[in-house]
């Protein structure tokens, strides 16, 4: 089987901190990590892999060159190659162009399933999965916690808020993964050793050759108008070293201003 | 261009043959979810701010029993989309038809639920439609000269706000988070038309199968629709402490809830998680109780009317946020505030 995995480099989130003073992000420091759903997404193909010997896995991510650090961590897990799409003509895409850059690459590949995340921490849109699959006139599903394969067809669990529902699909199709699918593996020793052996192809846009009016900030249809930290709240009030009374105090207040 | 790719090819178009606001109203075995009524609350605003109609869409299997709640509840039109091969929900039958009602009616705003339905869906009619789709919006406004949306969303975590526009591309479309916008309210007497949509669909337009849908049995979190949530971090020390939050909560008629570090430790499970990556919510009253804040979490509960914090650290981050913030130990205080809600005659959950 060829299997895919797309993944994307992002800032740890839980990493970022406010400066009270300025009320401004503190960017300096904050470690970039494969994104956490995209690690249940790697280990979903690995598995696949396990299960269909002889199958190849490649990653697939878009990003700026130093995204090569993210890919030879999925490599020492187990991926056995790894492609970068990058060129300064795909920066400042929105989901829309992103999805048409990375389904460009893929078109250009042989695949039966396609693994992606369910949605990356630093935006949190959940859309590039989906776009991708509509790019490549591929069945989706999403939210996936559950994968079995039976031959072409594969039987999944897709997660809803309430439920779940159980889905037959045929490859070859997209899946988006969450937390509950699988607990992604650690590399191996010998895995990191040969991760820094193997070579990180880079596509650039030369090779690609998407039309511009598919791709970078002019082409992508929603704009960032403004950024701006969330205002800081009025201070409220401090009860230090609460006891009995100060807390029977705090309820009555809570009463008398109807939040109780 | 690349005639391999599934792309439509871009047309420039007229803004102005766009007008109307949509709201998808989500249903689940014919009955419309919740957050409708909240997106029915804020597309209503729009569409006034506009002066255009506000259309309901619903699709389904029979649903246009529907009907008379999205109009009590805002909606000028109706337009309903009912064929058997809608009973259940699939990505390719609902984007099909949707996509088509999209092509002939021109709608200038669609609100979508960012629900794990409408975040399938969203993104997909989008990329077919070659327009903008701003994800989680927790705040949306008209900027009228323009005919523009004004989107709002938390980005990076919810480290930062961002204001998306989509200034050149129609329909203009907003996924919003459960929770975050106010249900509209009930009118009976508001009348409005029923438009009934026949979608061109076949079987084979469906390329996954529905062959079960389980509903959990075990009561739902319902966090979003919660007046009083009890949410319980880190600071707790151990899933144990989850029981302390769970009397608390009881005695206070709350829901619980938590942060992501309690739910990544194991403690308890996601449904509970409140913030960015779990549900956002606006109770009435949000006790955080051995929360730090990371800003993830604030992020999905900052719209709460009134925040309480028990917290052994003055300086942590939910301290700057709490209208109280009472610095202490959580396994001391807890008890003191459920005694509090126990000895009053008012509480009606004694």
């Amino acid at each position: 089987m060829k299997i895919i995995v797309c993944v994307k480099q992002v800032p740890d989130t839980s990493e970022v901190r406010i400066d009270p003073k300025t009320n401004t992000l503190i960017r300096e420091g904050v470690p970039s990590i494969i994104n956490p759903d995209d690690m249940n997404a790697i280990e979903a193909a690995l598995a696949m892999k396990d299960a269909n010997p002889g199958s190849e896995v490649t990653l697939v991510c878009m990003g700026p060159p130093q995204a090569d650090v993210a890919l030879r961590e999925g490599l020492a897990m187990g991926c056995d190659k790894a492609i970068l799409i990058t060129d300064r003509v795909f920066g400042g895409s929105d989901t829309w162009a992103t999805s048409n850059i990375i389904a460009s690459a893929l078109v250009e590949m042989e695949y039966d399933v396609i693994f992606c995340g369910r949605q990356a921490i630093d935006g949190d849109t959940a859309q590039v999965g989906p776009q991708i699959a509509e790019c490549l006139d591929l069945p989706q599903v999403s939210y996936v916690a559950d994968i079995k394969q039976n031959g072409d067809t594969l039987t999944v669990q897709r997660n809803l808020e309430d439920g779940y529902q159980i889905i037959e699909v045929k490859m070859p199709c997209l899946l988006t993964c969450i937390k509950e699918l699988n607990e992604p593996r650690y590399p191996s020793m010998g895995g990191i050793m040969d991760a820094y052996q193997q070579e990180v192809e880079h596509w650039t846009n030369e090779k690609l050759q998407i039309d511009a009016s598919l791709i970078g900030l002019k082409s992508s249809p929603t704009k960032v108008n403004r950024t701006f930290t969330p205002p800081a709240k009025e201070p409220g009030i401090l009860v230090p070293d609460a006891d009995v009374e100060e807390i029977a105090k705090v309820y009555k207040d809570l009463k008398s201003k109807h939040y109780l | 261009m690349n005639t391999k790719l599934n792309i439509h090819e871009l047309v420039p178009i007229d803004v102005n043959d766009y007008k109307d606001v949509w709201v998808l109203a989500e249903q689940r075995a014919g009955v419309i979810m919740p957050n409708v009524l909240e997106l029915l609350n804020e597309g209503r605003k729009l569409a006034d701010d506009l002066e255009v109609d506000l259309v309901a869409v619903i699709a389904g299997g029979s649903v246009k029993s529907q009907s008379e709640t999205l109009i009590h509840h805002g909606a000028d039109k109706v337009i309903v989309i009912e064929s058997p091969l809608l009973e259940e929900y699939t990505t390719d039958a609902y984007t099909k038809v949707l996509y088509d009602a999209i092509l002939k009616y021109k709608p200038e705003i669609i609100l979508i639920g960012a629900t794990a339905i409408g975040r399938d869906l969203g993104p997909r009619l989008a990329s077919r439609l070659n327009t903008g789709l701003t994800a989680d919006c927790t705040k949306l406004e008209i900027d009228k000269e323009k005919r523009q949306i004004r989107q709002t969303r938390p980005a990076f975590g919810g480290n930062l706000m961002a204001t998306i526009i989509t200034p050149d591309n129609r329909p203009q479309m907003s996924t919003v988070r459960p929770g975050v916008f106010l249900k509209a309210l009930e009118k009976p007497e508001r009348t409005g038309e029923v438009i009934m949509e026949k979608p061109e669909l076949k079987a084979s337009d469906i390329r996954t199968t529905v062959k079960q849908v389980v509903k959990h049995t075990k009561k739902i979190v319902d966090l979003p629709s919660a007046q009083i949530i009890v949410s319980g971090g880190r600071g707790l020390g151990n899933a144990e402490g989850f029981k302390l939050i769970e009397e608390f909560a009881e005695v206070a008629g709350g829901v619980v809830g938590a942060s992501r570090a309690a739910v990544d430790s194991g403690w308890i499970s996601q449904d509970h998680q409140v913030g960015q990556t779990g549900t956002s919510v606006r109770p009435t009253i949000y006790f955080a109780c051995g929360i730090s804040g990371a800003i993830q979490h604030l992020a999905g509960m900052q719209e709460s009317d009134c925040i309480v914090a028990i917290n052994k650290n003055a300086d942590a981050p939910i301290m700057r946020i709490a209208d109280y913030a009472v610095v202490g130990d959580l396994y001391k205080l807890i008890p003191m505030f459920i005694e509090e809600f126990k000895k009053d005659p008012d509480n009606k959950n004694n």
